[in-house]
């Protein structure tokens, strides 16, 4: 609202249709008029209430084994059929990802953390510091990252508590990379340099002037981010470095499966339909995001 | 009079709209005409709907338009309904565009001699073979140094100027009829800016071409078009000969657009148009102009005035024509320096040298000298409550010094001393906070000086937290009272830099600046990205700002008359070297350096008598190597040992030293031509 001063007739009037200082829900609008965002959405909450609502409305325990229904091809007692062990396929798969997302949703708030104020804070200094540290980052990103995440967790052992520092480093290395490239369109601007020229301190140069710009972009990466994360929890687990069993989880039960695929199928499609479901899931509901957001896909850095 | 109509526009229209429906008018009902070999100029401030009429007569409607009605006809076709392969044989061949930045058009990796002659292929019958030599005789033709090797290089291995002069090259090697011109000097050098001119209109007489050409600059305008059509809003509000519009405008916009205009001859800062062009969609029941007009009456609200004959062949879209001639203007008093010479000066630069890079480490180890020199052996002073104007092309070095002066730029050699004692040739992170605060910096462009992630609020408050340890209340207070400061209402604080226009959003940076409660204010070409009618009252605002608070002010800028309306003392620089130091007034009327000399005759004034050697303000042997005066290689007066002796500084007993031999011979100051 403008408060218009009426006794300086210079004063200029303000424009009248004001815009709101942040129009997200006309972004929000926007995103679901695009078909392929409103779907990639829908699976993705879809996935996520099966995720918190899971252990509520499974038929069995994910532990049970029935010895008298192993290998059960899908029935009505069985929807998505049993295992080699006789557990429940339709029970495991939803309750397959839960552990591997709440890993990588914690390791994801690390890794943005750690990677996005280094990145930007390192597209700021510039310079020889710059470049010792970014030299050091491309030869750990030189590396497979599956060997990478292997010596840790060599190191450090399987599970949850293990597991959520390992990849919250190692994927913030690459959001090192995302946070420098979208701070240096912005560190080279009149607006950092008039904030030098005041002599404001580095740190409220990268929090206040860079992060703002940043933000956007930043956090439809790393959503993307988070996507690759979990293909990635899945593969440890299927390699065994992963969620130890007997836990559910999607990478463990594809492993299981593998020997028994052409016998029964069922144990090994549902699983995969799952975790490639979630995947694709987020990336056209990211997908979507960062075009009402303006933000260059393109731009990311190779994800892993 | 009577040469053959070339080109119509009839009654077109052209709105925003898509899928769901067409929105408000863009261009609204407008007819113009062009007799073939005539140049027609189209002139009014940004958001007009110049552009979208520009891109019209083209052919071309942008997405998110849509041409609702009328015609747009090139000696017979609708070139807004024909075929697409139609539209394409006449574009870039009989229809040639020069477009504002020439730079940006060309492929940066295609030679330009091959660009120039893809249009040869496109629109032409000539031979494969022939092609060489007609881009040759083109690049000639455009007056570009070495024509037989230039079109091997690449754009970014030329100047602006030279670019600007590549995409007429390449608008001419299709033979066209008729040329348009979306701003074609605009982002050049007023000395650049004269040599492109003067081709244009060498190029109309010879080729007997039409030319359309927009521009928010009436000076181009009046130099190079004998039509005039001033828009507004999306419609025509007055057209008619050149003189007459530019001698005795009737229309209360045209007259406030050229009230607008900084003179030489006037010495004061120029009278601006309040407020701003009205968004298309804004509901205006009457004359859209009215809201900002002076000397708007009831009827004004009624209905759109369409355009009536006015006089012998203007025509005035408006039902109250000022008919008298020039109002006349109270005269502000400018010129006179507040300061007693004789104190000491705030900031007081001697002797100050800066590189255009950082020297490397290596390069400081072997003591290597630095390869050239941005500033070179510059002394100024700078006192309180003065606002010296510091006046050079591009590639002058005017921002480094500002940028030496702020701590952002490395000083190589020399002293910069503020308030008698404080040493100012060390980097900002090395400088105490208040003796930053004391000196702030304003930047050419708004758009990328302020974070456009942060409100006008957050924006204002990052210097008042920084400086004075405020708390959030006294922050807000202190932001209102600085955006009354700067003419903003207090509305302001919550929006972003997004919102606002270029002229707010350059206020809105001043009040960051007035912020620190400074006493040195750095202007680096503040008003150079604003519309004339906005960088008048830019203008007024630093002047009062910085008597109120008795700052001192180094306002730099390329653009002469800009400098002399505001600035006490006016400061010449060129290639990193000052030629002359002096009152505004008396560089003005008593240049003593040729340069300063050439300046003025650059600038172009909208009355000023037509048909004036356009070409010669300056020599274009820039290679020639001088081991003397910098300027030696473009110098008309140049004598034999300009080359090779450096000049001399000398007049200091009038108050207005130059550095040039011809001063120090004879002791007499150039007479104006």
């Amino acid at each position: 609202m403008t408060i218009r001063n009426a006794t300086d007739p210079q004063t200029l009037p303000g424009r009248q249709r004001g815009r709101s200082r942040k129009p997200g829900g006309r972004r929000l609008a926007r995103l679901l008029t695009n078909p392929s965002g409103l779907a990639g959405l829908a699976i993705v909450t879809l996935h996520l209430v099966l995720a918190c609502f899971g252990p509520l409305i499974v038929p069995y325990d994910f532990a049970f084994q029935d010895p008298s229904a192993v290998l059960q091809p899908p029935s009505l007692a069985h929807w998505f059929g049993t295992d080699l062990l006789g557990r429940d396929v339709l029970t495991r798969t939803i309750l397959g990802g839960r552990e591997a997302m709440l890993i990588c949703t914690i390791a994801t708030a690390i890794a943005m953390l750690w990677g996005g104020i280094l990145g930007i804070s390192l597209a700021l200094i510039g310079g020889w510091i710059d470049n010792i540290v970014m030299r050091i980052a491309d030869a750990l990103m030189a590396m497979p990252w599956i060997l990478f995440v292997m010596v840790f967790v060599a190191a450090l052992g399987t599970g949850t508590t293990a597991l959520v520092p390992i990849l919250g480093v190692s994927y913030g290395l690459s959001v090192v990379y995302l946070a420098r490239s979208a701070a240096l369109e912005f560190v080279t601007k009149d607006f950092v340099l008039a904030a030098q020229a005041r002599g404001q301190r580095r740190h409220t140069i990268v929090f206040k002037e860079l992060l703002p710009n940043v933000r956007d972009s930043l956090a439809v990466q790393t959503a993307m981010q988070w996507s690759w994360m979990i293909l990635g929890v899945s593969s440890l687990s299927y390699l065994g470095f992963g969620v130890p069993p007997p836990a559910p989880d999607w990478g463990l039960m594809i492993a299981d499966a593998r020997g028994i695929m052409s016998a029964a199928p069922w144990t090994a499609v549902f699983p995969i339909i799952a975790l490639s479901s979630l995947v694709i899931g987020t990336n056209l509901a990211f997908d979507a995001a960062a075009k009402t957001l303006g933000v260059d896909r393109n731009s990311r850095a190779a994800g892993r | 009079m009577s040469r053959p109509i070339l080109f119509r526009i009839e009654r077109l229209t052209i709105a925003g709209g898509d899928r769901r429906g067409v929105t408000a008018p863009i261009v609204d009902d407008l007819s113009l005409s062009v007799e073939s070999g005539a140049a027609l100029g189209i002139a009014g401030e940004s958001g007009c709907g110049k552009s979208t009429l520009l891109l019209a007569m083209m052919g071309v409607v942008k997405s998110g338009l849509r041409h609702q009605s009328g015609h747009c006809l090139f000696d017979g076709v609708d070139l807004l309904r024909c075929d697409e392969v139609e539209a394409g044989r006449l574009r870039g061949g009989r229809i040639a565009l020069i477009p504002q930045n020439a730079g940006l058009a060309l492929t940066p990796n295609i030679r330009i001699g091959d660009q120039i002659a893809e249009v040869l292929r496109l629109h032409t019958d000539l031979p494969q073979s022939a092609h060489r030599a007609r881009v040759e005789e083109l690049l000639r033709q455009v007056r570009l140094p070495m024509p037989g090797s230039l079109g091997r290089r690449f754009p970014h291995e030329l100047s602006g100027g030279q670019l600007q002069r590549v995409g007429i090259a390449m608008a001419l090697a299709g033979e066209p009829d008729l040329l348009l011109l979306d701003e074609p000097t605009t982002g050049l050098d007023v000395t650049t800016q004269l040599g492109i001119l003067g081709l244009l209109a060498d190029l109309r007489r010879d080729r007997g071409m039409a030319m359309i050409c927009v521009s928010h600059d009436l000076g181009v305008i009046a130099t190079l078009c004998d039509h005039v059509a001033i828009m507004y809003a999306g419609r025509l509000i007055e057209t008619g000969p050149t003189r007459t519009i530019l001698r005795n405008p009737a229309h209360p916009y045209s007259r406030a657009l050229l009230a607008a205009i900084p003179r030489i001859s006037t010495a004061r800062i120029p009278s601006s148009i309040a407020g701003r062009p009205p968004a298309p969609d804004q509901p205006l029941p009457g004359c859209r102009f009215a809201p900002r007009c002076a000397h708007v009456m009831a009827d004004c609200h009624a209905g759109i005035a369409e355009l009536a004959p006015q006089g012998h062949d203007q025509w005035v879209a408006c039902r109250h024509p000022q008919l008298d001639t020039r109002e006349t203007q109270p005269e502000a008093a400018n010129q006179q320096n507040p300061l007693a010479a004789e104190a000491p000066p705030l900031v007081d630069i001697s002797g100050l040298a800066v590189t255009y890079r950082r020297r490397h480490v290596l390069d400081r180890l072997l003591h290597r000298a630095p390869a050239r020199k941005a500033v070179e052996s510059l002394s100024l002073t700078l006192h309180r409550g003065e606002i010296l104007g510091l006046v050079g092309e591009s590639g002058s070095g005017k921002s480094t010094i500002l940028r030496a002066i702020s701590g952002l730029w490395p000083v190589l050699d020399g002293q910069i001393t503020f308030a008698g004692t404080v040493d100012l040739t060390m980097p900002v992170t090395q400088r105490e906070r208040q003796i930053l605060r004391r000196i702030q910096l304003i930047f050419q462009n708004p758009d990328a000086s302020l974070n456009p992630r942060q409100t006008i609020r957050d924006i204002l408050a990052q210097p008042l937290e920084l400086y004075f340890n405020l708390s959030r209340r006294e922050v807000t207070e202190r932001a209102q009272a600085l955006l009354m400061d700067v003419r903003l209402d207090a509305g302001y604080l919550d929006r972003l830099p997004g919102d606002l226009s270029g002229g707010e959003r350059q206020r809105v940076a001043i009040a960051r600046a007035f912020a620190a409660d400074p006493d040195v204010i750095l202007c680096d070409e503040i008003t150079s990205a604003l519309d004339v009618s906005v960088q008048a009252s830019i203008l007024q605002l630093i002047r009062d700002l910085a008597v109120k608070r008795n700052v001192a002010c180094l306002f730099v800028s390329h653009d002469l008359a800009v400098v002399q309306a505001l600035a006490h003392r006016i400061a010449v620089l060129y290639r990193g070297r000052l030629m002359e130091v002096g009152p505004a007034r008396s560089i003005c009327t008593a240049p003593r350096h040729p340069y300063t000399r050439a300046l003025l005759a650059a600038v172009l004034e909208p009355d000023m008598q037509p048909g004036r050697d356009m070409v010669g303000a300056m020599r274009d042997d820039d290679d020639i190597v001088s081991h003397g005066c910098v300027y030696a290689g473009r110098c008309l007066s140049r004598l034999e040992r300009c080359a090779s002796a450096m000049p001399q500084w000398s007049g200091f007993a009038e108050g207005h030293p130059a550095c040039c031999h011809l001063l120090a011979d004879t002791g007499i100051p150039l007479a104006m031509p």
